[in-house]
């Protein structure tokens, strides 16, 4: 099913997706940090899985044009790992005890795997996380589930398997300390750690 | 070590030195759900002169050491009657019955001619001669003046263990269980924020003396589990970056790796002869279980399918496994034979695993009993976690804790007693706590820092 999923985002999907990361990594070397920032900003922050959604149904378009005119300092470089946090998105985020990827989580890892594309250097480690509501050693094996899932989809858009390793690290590394389901659904994550080749800020 | 050296103390009749070796002269029953904890007087032991605090201090911790099991009281010194006691007279039975003692122990410390520290005790039934019925369920029934009479002796700075040895042969000898007082307990050691934890293996003595930690903390670990000896432990590590078994001899401080698994391993556990250590291995997204024969150091595959299965745990018998899997959609305890031939299962038909949990919830880090007759488990359900027991054939489930959090039991050597950690309140961080298999007498065991996955010792030698 997988499969399936990932030949059709690289059919339909790849070249679309690498031209807004394209765009989206220029405007920001060359007119500054506005371009593309708000959209994993409001990822990061955003735990429920629609609004997610909503942050990246329109990430660059929307934002670029405004910023324009602007004369802005210095962004994140193309390539950087500034860049890939600003501009792509490290974490995708997964619904209570499940491992599978909706629409959302796809966005993000078309932007991945096409960020990647461009920089054939960079190597990954993609974390699976889990949320506290679960006993250590099943979340150990649930976070590696997760991290498998977002491998095997990279690895359908055409990213070399050499270049990315799994880790789960369970319940044991949550991002946000919080004890509520805001709190939760931002750690059960999928995340994506840039591991070297990046280029420098 | 501690040496028991002689039984000191002639017993008064042939009768009931002809009942000792069956440890028939159980006067506590604790088989049966109500018990009153029996009530037993244990005044500060005689000393030879020059030991006198250090007696003291060993009447504290024996003191302690009984009242912790729940199935003791130890009367109030202040009320003692008679202050003459003498460990080679039969104390005034009339005195502590008065007081409403049934039990009276009678102890005295010294040194030997090598300098060791040593104890020799006596345990008196002040209702001398009369039949013992404790609690009114109890099927046993004996004739019991003085239940034991030891001496040990140990290096003056292990006291603490000499007085858990005489805790646990008062427990033996008026419960019929083995003891568990002279124990180790292992954790891990939790400090700083949750999102950034250090996780150290830390060791303290069952009633939390004596803590220290083991490993320093640059890497989380996890899930550390005694061998049979108690030198050794089993545990998780995130040492190199990923998740990977580890042994670790607690006498001389070296660790290894297990096994040489291409995918993360996890979730360790020694077989109860000592022999092996069962894990996780999870790889391309699918956790299956896998055994380690510590001699040849060969691996086997104790389990092959697509869902997780993690958590196991052997019964007594090597025979059979308890473990963790999501295969019928949530995480539910199943049981397996070790070898991987089919068995029958309770709820009917024959299958390579059989599941054993279908109440509402998820169910986790199943651990079989030393006796093995109950597997304790973690549930989750309705937005709390608990701690229970259930049948290894899926009958009489019995939730024994309820919090926010309550995680990963294991019981003591001789199952009596089942330790676990709880996060009382969200966000409260985890402590370690005790309970016994009949929900009663839940306390918790302070240690200095925040703590879970607690794993018991076996008795020490």
């Amino acid at each position: 099913m997988i499969g399936i999923d990932c030949s059709i985002a690289k059919d339909r999907m790849g070249l679309k997706l690498m031209k807004k990361v394209l765009k989206c990594a220029t405007a920001a070397v060359v007119l500054g940090l506005g371009a593309c920032a708000s959209d994993p900003v409001v990822e990061e922050v955003a735990a429920p899985v629609t609004q997610v959604v909503e942050a990246v149904a329109a990430p660059v378009e929307r934002a670029a044009p405004a910023r324009v005119t602007r004369a802005a300092p210095v962004g994140p470089a193309a390539g950087s790992l500034a860049d890939f946090q600003a501009n792509v998105g490290e974490r995708v985020y997964f619904d209570l005890n499940q491992w599978r990827l909706d629409d959302s989580d796809r966005a993000v890892l078309q932007r991945q795997a096409a960020w990647l594309q461009s920089y054939p250097n960079v190597r990954i480690l993609i974390a699976g996380n889990c949320d506290e509501r679960g006993t250590r050693e099943y979340n150990l094996a649930l976070g590696e589930r997760r991290a498998s899932i977002v491998r095997d989809y990279l690895v359908g858009l055409g990213v070399d398997q050499s270049r990315v390793d799994t880790v789960s690290y369970g319940k044991e590394r949550p991002i946000d300390g919080g004890t509520d389901d805001a709190a939760w659904s931002k750690n059960r994550n999928g995340f994506t750690q840039i591991i070297s080749g990046a280029r420098s800020s | 070590m501690l040496r028991r050296l002689l039984a000191a103390f002639v017993l008064l009749t042939g009768l009931l030195a002809a009942s000792w070796s069956a440890q028939a002269q159980t006067i506590i029953d604790v088989t049966e759900g109500k018990i009153k904890p029996y009530p037993i007087a244990i005044p500060d032991f005689n000393a030879d002169p020059g030991n006198e605090e250090i007696a003291r201090q060993i009447s504290e911790v024996v003191r302690a050491d009984l009242e912790s099991t729940g199935l003791f009281v130890t009367g109030d010194p202040a009320a003692f009657i008679q202050k003459d006691l003498s460990i080679g007279l039969q104390p005034r039975f009339a005195d502590w019955r008065i007081i409403r003692q049934d039990g009276l122990v009678v102890g005295q410390v010294g040194r030997t001619a090598d300098g060791l520290l040593s104890v020799a005790f006596r345990v008196w039934d002040v209702n001398g001669g009369e039949v013992y019925r404790i609690p009114v369920e109890n099927r046993q029934t004996g004739r019991v003046e003085q239940a034991a009479g030891q001496s040990f002796t140990i290096a003056p700075d292990s006291w603490r263990r000499l007085a858990h040895k005489v805790a646990d042969t008062i427990y033996t000898r008026l419960t019929g269980e083995d003891g568990f007082l002279d124990t180790r307990i292992v954790y891990v050691a939790e400090t700083g924020p949750k999102t950034n934890r250090v996780k150290r293996l830390a060791i303290m003595d069952s009633d939390g003396a004596n803590q220290r930690f083991l490993t320093e903390g640059r890497n989380q670990v996890l899930t550390p589990r005694f061998s049979t000896s108690d030198q050794e432990i089993t545990y998780m590590s995130f040492e190199g970056g990923r998740p990977r078994v580890y042994l670790f001899n607690i006498q001389n401080g070296r660790q290894e790796v297990l096994g040489n698994f291409p995918g993360m391993t996890f979730a360790p556990r020694f077989s109860p002869d000592g022999r092996s250590v069962i894990m996780s291995q999870a790889q391309n997204g699918n956790t299956d279980l896998y055994l380690m024969d510590l001699r040849n150091r060969q691996t086997r595959r104790l389990s092959d399918h697509p869902a997780i299965d993690t958590s196991p745990s052997m019964s007594p018998d090597g025979s059979q496994l308890v473990f963790t899997s999501d295969r019928g959609g949530s995480p539910q305890l199943y049981i397996m034979n070790t070898d991987g031939s089919p068995l029958s299962c309770p709820s009917g038909g024959r299958d390579t695993a059989c599941r054993i949990t279908f109440g509402r919830g998820n169910y986790s880090t199943p651990v079989w009993s030393p006796r093995g007759d109950l597997v304790a488990f973690t549930k989750q359900t309705r937005g709390k976690f608990h701690i229970g027991v259930i049948g290894t054939d899926g009958e009489g489930e019995r939730l024994l804790s309820e919090a926010y959090l309550d995680e990963g039991p294991a019981w003591s050597p001789n199952g009596r007693v089942i330790t676990f950690f709880r996060e009382a309140r969200p966000g409260s961080g985890p402590k370690l706590w005790s309970v016994d298999l009949t929900g009663r007498n839940l306390r918790q065991i302070v240690t200095t820092t925040d703590a879970s996955d607690p794993a018991w010792s076996p008795l020490l030698d």
